[in-house]
């Protein structure tokens, strides 16, 4: 297990260095120019040194090395020292990818903009996931019953409707007529007593909703499918002869079993959250990592665009390969090597 | 008495006799989920492409005094903040999003099945292939996409002009980014087809390589690729959808359903069916044609093959 573990990361690094490649030269084509919204007023000269400045001035795989370095070695070491607090190799002369717009590093920038995504994502990940586990035994349990024809509906509409209309649907339907929930995420706001808090649970409730319906049908339609499968196995009806409890049959021996399949899905299924994140968060105005990438696409803030897709790259890279081991460790049946 | 088993004989006959797509037909037939899907999206397809000739109103005839309408009999589905017709509006942005999930279901399903059919069929081409597979299925694909047709969009439409450009556009890009689920099946199918005896047969026969797969293993993958092209017509929609909702798709002058409900999303306050009736319409379309898909999985799936 843990040689295929070790095989499979060795295949990761050149697989990340190709699509970094790819992500660096095709922004490399980028035709737009970062000081084109300074002053006219500027003479050419300046224009170029601040062309320099902004590290513009090298060649093509020149500028790709130092991005490289500057995101696998400047950067976490950056981290270390600063979890640690200690000072590691000159940390102040470090060079750090930075953003064009904001002349802040993108990494700083992605700190600010993760909580939000996480717990709005995140939190709708795990709704979606407990309520899905639920839905998906009992229709399988009682297949074809009123339950599990309605369940197999509501999940095929939650999927195949897309989240920016239902997204839509919600704010027409509980900010404009109702009035229950604000159609805008306050980043500002700050949890300090009881009655913040219900405010932030409500501000969460909408985006939360939205994405875990989508979670909710994709993975409910896997955790039913799965408990069929094993359903028809020999072994539940051996169980059901010898005389074991429906409720122990289905919840201890059938659950276990179907919920290892279950499980990779869930891990191939993160980083498609946070990429289908920018399309709530742009409708809720929730100022996450999606919402950063949005705007840095329209302001063609190039280095940011660059990080932040390289970085989803790296998730789903990363959790390809969780799920992989995942599948290996839950499944003694399955031998990689 | 004696006479009786004899009908019984002949109805077991006739499943051999019946031809393969028949037996589909009537697996297919048997989900009911999978007939509505396909008579729902038959409608959508039929009021897109008439409907604009019976409600005759242009799209984008500016009407700036009946603005912000609700439903009325000359302008069923309300008026928007131009007086534009709703209407008039979501039937020439579905034939638009509809033209694009097709052509771009095309194009991907014409790169998977090539992909496909060639790592399955040579073997030294395999391993290559199937590494571009799994690096494409690594790409972050919505970022990507968005990044794309920032870069060539003002280019494309220089060349093309805006309508044909950014059509290009998205055609090609949600096509170059979406074959390889095609792709993967394809490999498989040709894998388990490609030793049985009937290729083995055309070999000796002296059959030439190209023939042997195109003749004899592509008709043998069709139906798979059925399956996936139903699919794909669904996520090239949403896809092209979701680009338009993000502002980074079609322009407002050549709406599409994503476009529309985005351009609506502004006005929610005053005239939440801006946002509805192409919002539905896109749901109704994703949803048939999803129904339709599993429709083909079931009928298509060999575990399920009892009669």
């Amino acid at each position: 297990m843990l040689n295929y573990t070790l095989r499979r990361l060795m295949f990761a690094i050149p697989t990340l260095l190709v699509i970094s490649f790819i992500i660096f030269a095709l922004l490399d084509l980028a035709p737009n120019d970062p000081t084109g919204n300074l002053p006219l007023t500027i003479p050419p000269e300046v224009r170029e040194q601040i062309r320099q400045s902004l590290g513009l001035g090298d060649p093509f795989l020149i500028r790709y090395a130092k991005w490289l370095h500057q995101f696998f070695v400047n950067e976490p070491l950056n981290i270390l020292s600063q979890i640690t607090g200690a000072d590691i190799f000159e940390s102040a002369d470090r060079l750090r990818i930075r953003s064009w717009a904001t002349r802040s590093p993108v990494v700083d920038l992605i700190v600010q903009r993760m909580p939000q995504t996480l717990w709005v994502v995140g939190m709708s990940y795990v709704v979606g996931i407990l309520i899905a586990i639920p839905i998906g035994i009992i229709s399988a349990h009682k297949q074809y019953s009123i339950f599990d024809q309605l369940g197999t509906f509501i999940s095929m509409v939650g999927f195949s409707v897309p989240t920016f209309f239902t997204g839509v649907l919600l704010i027409v339907i509980f900010s404009v007529k109702l009035h229950w929930f604000p159609s805008i995420y306050d980043t500002n706001h700050e949890v300090t007593d009881w009655s913040s808090f219900v405010f932030q649970i409500r501000q969460m409730f909408l985006p939360v909703m939205v994405l875990a319906l989508y979670n909710t049908s994709q993975i409910s339609r896997f955790v039913r499918a799965s408990m069929l499968e094993n359903l028809n196995q020999d072994y539940v009806r051996t169980a059901r002869a010898k005389g074991v409890k429906e409720k122990t049959i289905l919840l201890v021996h059938v659950l276990r079993n179907s919920l290892i399949p279950v499980v990779t899905v869930i891990a191939l299924g993160v980083p498609t959250v946070f990429s289908g994140a920018i399309i709530t968060e742009q409708i809720f105005r929730v100022n996450g990592l999606g919402q950063l990438l949005i705007t840095s696409i329209q302001g063609g803030d190039i280095p940011v665009v660059q990080t932040l897709t390289f970085i989803f790259a790296v998730l789903i890279v990363l959790f390809n390969l969780i799920a992989d081991v995942l599948y290996g460790i839950l499944d003694p049946r399955i031998r990689y090597d | 008495m004696t006479d009786a088993p004899q009908p019984d004989i002949q109805l077991e006959a006739l499943p051999q006799e019946r031809s393969r797509a028949m037996q589909l037909w009537g697996r297919f037939r048997d989900h009911k989920g999978g007939i509505i899907g396909a008579v729902v999206f038959l409608i959508i397809i039929i009021a897109v492409t008439i409907g604009p000739y019976i409600h005759t109103i242009d799209p984008q005839f500016l009407d700036i005094r009946s603005k912000n309408q609700g439903p009325s009999l000359i302008h069923p589905f309300g008026t928007d903040n131009l007086g534009r017709d709703m209407l008039a509006q979501v039937l020439a942005g579905g034939r638009l999003s509809l033209s694009v999930g097709m052509v771009a279901m095309a194009l991907s399903l014409f790169l998977g099945t090539v992909v496909g059919l060639l790592s399955g069929y040579i073997k030294w081409l395999d391993g290559p292939l199937m590494r571009l597979t799994d690096l494409f299925l690594a790409l972050p694909l919505l970022p990507l996409l968005l990044v794309i047709i920032m870069l060539f969009r003002e280019t494309l439409r220089a060349v093309f002009g805006p309508e044909t450009g950014i059509f290009i556009l998205i055609v090609f890009v949600i096509g170059i980014t979406s074959w390889m689920h095609t792709a993967r099946i394809v490999r498989g199918d040709v894998l388990s087809i490609k030793n049985q005896e009937f290729v083995l047969a055309a070999k000796s026969g002296g059959t030439r390589e190209y023939n042997i797969i195109l003749r004899h293993l592509l008709p043998n993958v069709m139906s798979s690729i059925m399956v996936s092209a139903t699919l794909g017509i669904a996520t090239a929609i949403i896809t092209e959808s979701a680009l338009s909702f993000l502002g980074l798709g079609f322009p407002s002058d050549f709406p599409t359903w994503g476009r529309l409900l985005y351009d609506g999303a502004n006005f929610l306050q005053i005239t939440p069916s801006r946002v509805l009736w192409p919002g539905l319409a896109i749901s109704l379309t994703v949803l048939s044609v999803n129904y339709m898909g599993d429709a083909f999985r079931d009928a298509l799936d060999p575990h399920k093959v009892k009669h």
